[in-house]
């Protein structure tokens, strides 16, 4: 694969450099201004669980293409992995309003809602694996 | 064309317009702008989007700081698109549940009589309003085999749902006892062992029961922990409190009831209340309960139903039309021999 990067996140300075690779990555692909913004934000949410809830972990950007019925389709996946906790209760994890933080539509749910598809797979005592994409229009 | 690019269009045009003429036409365009794309479910960040791709196409040297500043406000304004999106799920998803709430309203409304048994003898009218959708308040009239005619009027300690839910457990209790205990007392009794041992044990539940014999116009009344209702008597032009002692039911097992009675002459009449009645509230105090009894025998020379619905009125416009508690009143009154 040409167009792929892995980063390192064991401190807020790869949130940062995690967050520019994805936009550089994803504005290559060809994704305009706003959606370039959401792909940076999701990957920044991720990115930033790892950093507060596990000791290390990485995201992985990839450009990806599908065939689709009006042709090729090219995307953005973006996989957040880590060795950490893992997470017990997914399905209360990704009810709205469920966040610690109270942030108002972000975390998990939101990220979702910034891509297009969405998937997590968390073992608890293993560690967490959210892989999501973002397809081009 | 698609939305975003006759949206964007639009956008040109008024924007333009507006740096053209600064006039108020366009500011009021602006605004019906701003709902059709709220209608479009368009959100902030996409706006800014379009803002920017506009001011540039209409100024295409103005300075890089500029175009660069529009893009810092959409990353800015990402976070605002994100807590749109939870809003407009999170509306949707009242709406669901709101209809639910509906379903189960009217689904409780069955619980209760769907009709006051015709009875020659007597003339029953009954208003029950509940606070918000779910009632916790709960009546029941039945004649039975013998002729009796019993009433109840109960409470639930509780508002909303749980009370509903308690409610129609109640219900089926009152429904399977058998028919020849319709004696105050025995009846109390009884239901308080089906309570106590079916509900949570911080929950109560208020309950007022009376039975009229026709043949003798006797009612027998008894009472568990329940707001104590009225008796009129016709003769003296006189309101009595109609009291019962007795513990609410699902408190304990071994709960006795007494029972009382009271020989009604024609045109005496038995009221029966929730404390959403007696709690009724104006801006500065609680309503008296001889201020009830006024309205009462305000309306006296009316049907028992009229009764019921204008005092329900009035104390709905004197506390604002903001019922607080539940809202329950029966009246039962022997009628007059000559309109029979
Ligand atoms: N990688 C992870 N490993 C272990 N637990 C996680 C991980 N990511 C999320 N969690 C758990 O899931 C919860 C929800 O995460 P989410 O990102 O949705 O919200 P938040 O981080 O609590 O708040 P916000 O992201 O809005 O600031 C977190 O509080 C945390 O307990
Ligand atoms: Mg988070």
């Amino acid at each position: 694969m040409s167009n792929h990067s892995c980063i390192e996140i064991a401190n807020e300075w790869g949130i940062v450099s995690a967050r520019q690779a994805g936009r550089e990555l994803s504005k290559e692909i060809g994704f305009g201004s706003v959606d370039q913004a959401r792909i940076t934000t999701a990957i920044s949410e991720l990115a930033r669980n790892i950093y507060l809830y596990t000791e290390i972990g990485k995201i992985d950007l990839e450009e990806i293409s599908d065939n689709h019925k009006n042709g090729k389709v090219r995307g953005i996946k973006v996989v957040a992995s880590d060795k950490g906790p893992g997470i017990e209760n997914l399905r209360d994890v990704m009810v709205d309003g469920f966040t610690t933080s109270g942030g108002l539509g972000a975390g998990l749910p939101g990220v979702k809602r910034l891509m297009d598809e969405f998937d997590i797979e968390s073992i608890p005592g293993e560690g967490t694996t959210i892989t999501t994409i973002k397809w081009l229009r | 064309m698609d939305t975003y690019e006759t949206l964007q269009q639009s956008y040109k045009e008024i924007l333009f317009s507006f740096l053209q003429k600064k006039n108020e036409q366009s500011l009021y365009d602006a605004q019906q702008f701003s709902k059709k794309v709220l209608e479009e479910k368009v959100s902030p960040e996409e706006i800014v989007s379009i803002h920017l791709e506009v001011i540039q196409e209409l100024y295409p040297d103005i300075p890089p700081e500029t175009q660069e500043s529009f893009e810092f406000l959409l990353e800015v304004m990402i976070g605002y698109g994100m807590a749109y999106r939870e809003h407009q799920i999170l509306r949707n998803r009242q709406k669901e549940l709101e209809n639910e709430i509906d379903v189960a309203a009217n689904m409780q409304h069955t619980l209760l009589p769907s009709e006051i048994p015709d009875v020659e003898e007597l003339d029953i009218g009954v208003i029950t309003v509940p606070a918000s959708k779910m009632s916790g308040d709960y009546y029941h009239v039945i004649k039975d085999a013998n002729g009796l005619i019993g009433v109840a009027i109960a409470d639930i300690i509780g508002k909303g749902i749980p009370a509903a839910l308690c409610m129609s457990m109640i219900k089926y209790a009152m429904d399977s006892m058998p028919n020849s205990i319709l004696q105050p007392g025995e009846l109390l009794e009884s239901l308080n062992r089906t309570i106590e041992q079916n509900i949570a044990s911080h929950m109560f539940v208020t309950m007022m029961y009376g039975s009229y014999d026709p043949k003798s116009h006797i009612f027998y009344y008894g009472g568990a922990g329940h707001e104590p209702g009225f008796y009129y008597s016709e003769q003296q032009d006189r309101f009595e409190e109609l009291y019962a002692k007795g513990l609410a039911l699902g408190i304990s097992k071994e709960a006795k009831y007494r029972e009382f009675s009271r020989e009604m002459s024609e045109g005496d009449f038995v009221v029966l209340l929730s404390d959403g009645v007696t709690e009724c509230r104006t801006e500065e105090r609680f309503i008296e309960r001889e201020e009830i009894t006024a309205l009462i025998r305000k309306y006296k020379h009316l049907s028992t139903q009229k009764i019921v619905d204008n005092v329900y009125r009035d104390l709905e416009r004197w506390q604002e039309f903001q019922l607080r508690d539940d809202f329950t009143l029966i009246i039962v009154r022997r009628k007059f021999k000559e309109n029979k």
